[in-house]
């Protein structure tokens, strides 16, 4: 869209964040009783949800069972309403099912898969508003759901989305900066090591950049992991008061 | 139809020799294989040949209405469709996930890098505009199919010509090939994906997997660059955990090896125009290789040469000295007689001075002799009572301790002799 200034002169983007500055992050886990896990978070617009079964026997077909590890089943959709335009997304449709696969293969390398063999955890992801960093939102959402299965991870998995304007990298972009032709990267990151579970990035950007930018990101998923933390003890700290140990 | 399972032993094959640096079919761990790009007879069509990938590409066009929002732009169509001609895991009509992967990757990899002049496609704004659509098509499948499928698109890209349009007022007319030449496209850039396979978790890594590395690959990291080093699109697959370095030192690599092939498409873009201009054969026919052993023409194939000599030096410097002489290859056996040889015959008839000499010369032949068998033969004490062949008693001594005490007479003895000897052989 031209005419539209993701980065201002004096360095404030659309939505009057400095160019590293993270969108305010809310979550919630145990949202749904019937669920092993659930989590709800909520960064800056983007609204999503999640909800994991497991780990249970293989449903379907029996031939996915893997002898020695668990099977992990993601499944991505987007509410009819979370974007601008009411937009009927049928199911299995070829973005959704691209999501999916990330997801799985995000989760694949940080659970530990390995203590449940013959098994299936599912993942199920639902977005309610999309306003940018779909994948991250997702993740993260997932993450906390996973953590409130009790299933065991290798780290917490944090996502978030870097993009670059002016030679500045920007983290966690919204919509308008997202569609507006830049670059932009998602990144999911296991923060104690470094490692990264997923990397995906569109448009062009100079080989050069490529180093701020992903500092850049890998900074940012730090910083949402740190929140990531905060809920987590914090939802533990009301569950063990309630049940009064 | 199932693809068949990788046996166990196969994948440790394959990872240890990984380990090591070495490939199955001989090539170093950056090496890309041999890229062959060949145009069919229309414009637009592209068959690519990766190593034994093959993949072809054809695009297309029509006028259509464009996007509401976007009214003025023309739009790109992929589809990459995975027939089961191409290897008998691919099932006909079945949306696999592999499929959806290949085809999303391309999408963004042409698609969202603006390789293509959108605006350019634009006939009557809001009303009318070209779609292209490129259709690709994997004929063999033999590792790293999104590098191939990205040349072939590409390559197809830049070879094809769409219609010239008229426009007289509100009247549009499509001038066919035979009113006026057909335009290219305007390309704006080339992107090339590289794929990048990481074993051991990401211990080691290979460029451009064949079908059994991709079977044992742990993960598989994909950039697409084009030749001014920017980056159009970066993607990883498959549950492996990267380091930063990892994906920086890929990206280096990536660049070296798109300027290669982006050369590679050039010269065979120019390759056909000068073809078609001066009349020559091109098409599909001209680009399947001869493989046949009657056909003229064959690839050159690459021996390794240069160590050889010393490899051969060292085999025949560690081999065994063979042995200097070779005894008589007769081999004497008990009750056979060697017709010409003038050899003992153990019929008995002799006497024992004849069997005296007889034992000397047969001494002499055999050179093998050791020396325990004079001091057996001087330890022979033979008890004749009578003239009889089997009344006699021969007591050997303990070093020829194979001999039974044969009630044969000294012929015997020597006959004995002899077998032990032949034994002793």
């Amino acid at each position: 869209m031209a005419g539209l200034e993701l980065l201002s002169d004096q360095g404030y983007r659309l939505d009057g964040r400095k160019a590293a500055e993270l969108r305010k992050v809310q979550a919630r886990m145990g949202v749904f009783a019937q669920a092993d896990g659930s989590a709800y978070i909520e960064q800056g617009n983007t609204k999503a949800l999640a909800v994991v079964y497991g780990p249970h026997e293989v449903r379907g077909s029996r031939s996915k069972t893997l002898h020695d590890r668990a099977v992990i089943n993601c499944q991505y959709s987007m509410a009819t309403f979370s974007t601008a335009e009411r937009k009927r997304r049928p199911h299995g449709d070829r973005k959704s099912t691209e999501m999916s696969l990330h997801l799985k293969q995000t989760f694949e390398a940080a659970v530990l898969t390995n203590l449940y063999p013959r098994s299936q955890i599912d993942i199920y992801v639902k977005i309610l508003q999309s306003d940018g960093g779909n994948y991250s939102a997702c993740v993260n959402a997932a993450t906390l759901a996973v953590v409130d299965a009790g299933i065991p991870m290798r780290d917490y998995v944090c996502a978030c989305t870097a993009g670059f304007v002016d030679e500045t990298p920007l983290a966690d972009l919204c919509h308008a900066e997202e569609s507006g032709g830049g670059t932009s990267l998602a990144l999911a990151l296991l923060p104690r090591g470094g490692h990264i579970a997923l990397l995906q990035m569109d448009a062009r950007l100079h080989q050069d950049h490529l180093e701020t930018l992903m500092e850049a990101a890998m900074t940012a998923c730090k910083g949402v992991s740190k929140v990531l933390d905060e809920v987590v003890r914090q939802h533990l700290q009301e569950v063990s008061a309630l049940t009064g140990e | 139809m199932r693809d068949t399972p990788l046996s166990n032993c196969e994948r440790d094959f394959l990872l240890k020799a990984i380990q090591e640096k070495k490939r199955l079919d001989g090539r170093q761990t950056y090496d890309y294989r041999s890229i062959k790009i060949s145009f069919g007879t229309d414009y637009g069509c592209c068959f690519v040949d990766l190593g034994k990938t093959r993949i072809m590409a054809q695009v297309s066009c029509e006028l259509i209405t464009p996007k509401e929002n976007r009214p003025n732009e023309g739009l790109i169509f992929f589809n990459i469709e995975l027939s089961p001609m191409a290897s008998p895991a691919f099932e006909m009509g079945r949306q696999s996930e592999l499929l959806v992967k290949l085809n999303r990757q391309l999408e963004r990899c042409l698609r969202n890098s603006k390789c293509i002049d959108t605006e350019s496609l634009c006939v009557v704004s809001g009303e009318k505009v070209w779609q292209i659509r490129v259709d690709v098509h994997l004929l063999n499948h033999d590792g790293n199919l999104m590098d191939a499928a990205s040349i072939a698109a590409i390559a197809a890209l830049c070879h094809f010509r769409r219609p010239d349009v008229g426009i007289q007022g509100e009247e549009v007319t499509v001038y066919s090939t035979e009113e006026r030449d057909p335009i290219p496209l305007s390309i704006y850039h080339m992107p090339i994906c590289v794929s990048f396979s990481f074993f051991q978790q990401g211990t080691y890594l290979l460029v451009d997997p064949c079908e059994r590395e991709e079977r044992v690959m742990d993960g598989l990291l994909m950039i697409a660059m084009n030749k001014h080093r920017e980056i159009c699109s970066i993607q990883s697959s498959g549950g492996i955990m990267l380091l930063k370095d990892q994906v920086l030192r890929c990206s280096k690599i990536a660049s070296v090896k798109v300027s290669e092939i982006t050369e590679l498409i050039n010269k065979a873009l120019e390759n056909d125009k000068k073809a078609r201009k001066t009349g020559g054969k091109f098409g599909f026919a001209e680009s399947l290789p001869q493989e046949r052993i009657t056909a003229l023409k064959t690839d050159v194939s690459h021996v390794e040469m240069s160590d050889v000599k010393e490899k051969a030096n060292e085999i025949v410097q560690r081999a065994e000295v063979p042995p200097q002489t070779v005894p008589s290859p007769v081999l004497t056996a008990p009750g056979t007689g060697q017709v010409g040889e003038g050899l003992e015959n153990s019929w008995g008839l002799k006497e024992e001075e004849e069997e005296e000499e007889e034992d000397e010369t047969v001494e002499l032949k055999m050179e093998l002799e050791e020396g325990h068998e004079e001091k057996g033969r001087g330890d022979v004490v033979v008890i004749s009572d009578s003239d009889s062949e089997e009344e006699d008693v021969v007591i050997l001594n303990q070093v020829t301790t194979k001999e039974k005490a044969s009630s044969s007479n000294q012929q015997g003895a020597v006959a004995s002799k002899q077998q032990q000897k032949k034994k002793g052989q």
